[in-house]
């Protein structure tokens, strides 16, 4: 069946975000004073076929640890979700 | 000592992005007089090579992080296990980022701490030499040399524990400095933790460093520093047999 993850990837604390600071001090000029901080990252949206939601969990995660994140600077978390749409689809010939 | 008078054969590792081959290669032929070779990513063996060269440019596009998807290259499996042989592996700008993905040096490469692209000559004091005698041989403890640097991801980054781990094996070999060799926060380029510029691996063949030797080669381009550390490979290659003679 067809999966859809979402892979957030962000730098560990500590590690500083030139990126995150420019924005923070962006919206900072554009009047959001209360702004305290912000750090940037990267959204990944990954469609993918397994079995079943342990297996499918697996594959995250060692996409995760393979490629998609680096640990030395960074960390990854997801939201893992069937994709019954694309399953119904599937399952209706055209 | 024995000289053996074979010319040094360079495999250079081109990825899909990478620039800096070709300077690489004819400072190798042209005015060294060396024997270099690219070898295209998706090949399996280096070759019958004294030492391998991973140039400068955006591997893959850059794509997900600097290196990230270079290390998966099939090639990189022949440098690794050249370089576990004790051969002698350089990795400049982009090709230091994809040693640190590839796990063959510790730490990573991040945005400069300005976001700014760095494109100048940069003055870097050299640290333990004798910590990378195939490419730095020839220099001396504590001097500075000028070399450009063309980075837009060269903040080093690692954990205090790993950088403290370096340090004290004599692993940072070049950092940051001004003309006079004194490493000052206002002659970082790019925000590199404790200025480091070039570390090598424990066994000391492995060299990555941010700025182009290749591209300080001549006169003509405003600076020679960089050759000397092809002249220390040299002179270390001196007394070893030749590749073709080694079984690879």
């Amino acid at each position: 069946m067809r999966w859809l993850a979402e892979v957030h990837v962000s730098l560990r604390p500590g590690i500083a975000d030139p990126e995150g600071q420019t924005i923070g001090s962006a919206l900072r000029s554009l009047g959001y004073e209360t702004v305290a901080e912000v750090r940037s990252g990267k959204l990944l949206r990954i469609a993918f076929e397994a079995d079943d939601p342990g297996a499918a969990e697996t594959t995250v995660g060692e996409m995760c640890r393979r490629l998609l994140a680096n640990p030395v600077m960074e960390t990854a978390s997801w939201e893992l979700r069937a994709d019954e749409q694309q399953d119904a689809e599937e399952a209706v010939p055209s | 000592m024995t000289i053996v008078g074979h010319r040094p054969r360079v495999a250079v590792v081109v990825f899909p992005g990478t620039w800096s081959e070709r300077d690489f290669i004819h400072v190798a032929a042209d005015v060294l007089d060396w024997e270099p070779y690219p070898v295209w990513h998706l090949e399996e063996r280096l070759g019958a090579c004294d030492a391998a060269v991973l140039p400068g440019g955006f591997a893959h596009g850059d794509h997900l992080r600097t290196g990230a998807i270079a290390r998966f290259s099939p090639i990189m499996r022949s440098v690794e296990a050249f370089a576990a042989t004790g051969g002698p592996v350089i990795g400049s700008c982009n090709g230091f980022q994809v040693l640190t993905e590839a796990g063959m040096l510790p730490g990573a490469l991040l945005r400069n701490d300005h976001l700014e692209f760095r494109c100048d000559w940069q003055w870097l004091r050299v640290e333990h030499p004798a910590s990378a005698p195939a490419w730095l041989g020839d220099l001396a403890d504590g001097e500075p040399i000028r070399l450009p640097i063309s980075h837009g991801e060269g903040r080093y980054v690692a954990d205090a524990e790993t950088l403290d781990e370096l340090e004290a094996a004599g692993r940072v070999v070049l950092r940051y400095a001004d003309a006079d060799g004194a490493v000052r926060d206002e002659a970082n380029p790019n925000g590199s933790e404790r200025g480091i510029a070039g570390i090598t691996n424990a066994a000391g063949n492995v060299l990555g460093l941010m700025p182009h030797p290749e591209r300080a080669a001549e006169p003509e381009v405003g600076g020679t520093d960089g050759l000397r550390l092809f002249r220390s490979l040299e002179r270390w290659l001196q007394g070893r047999p030749a590749a073709a003679e080694r079984r690879l």
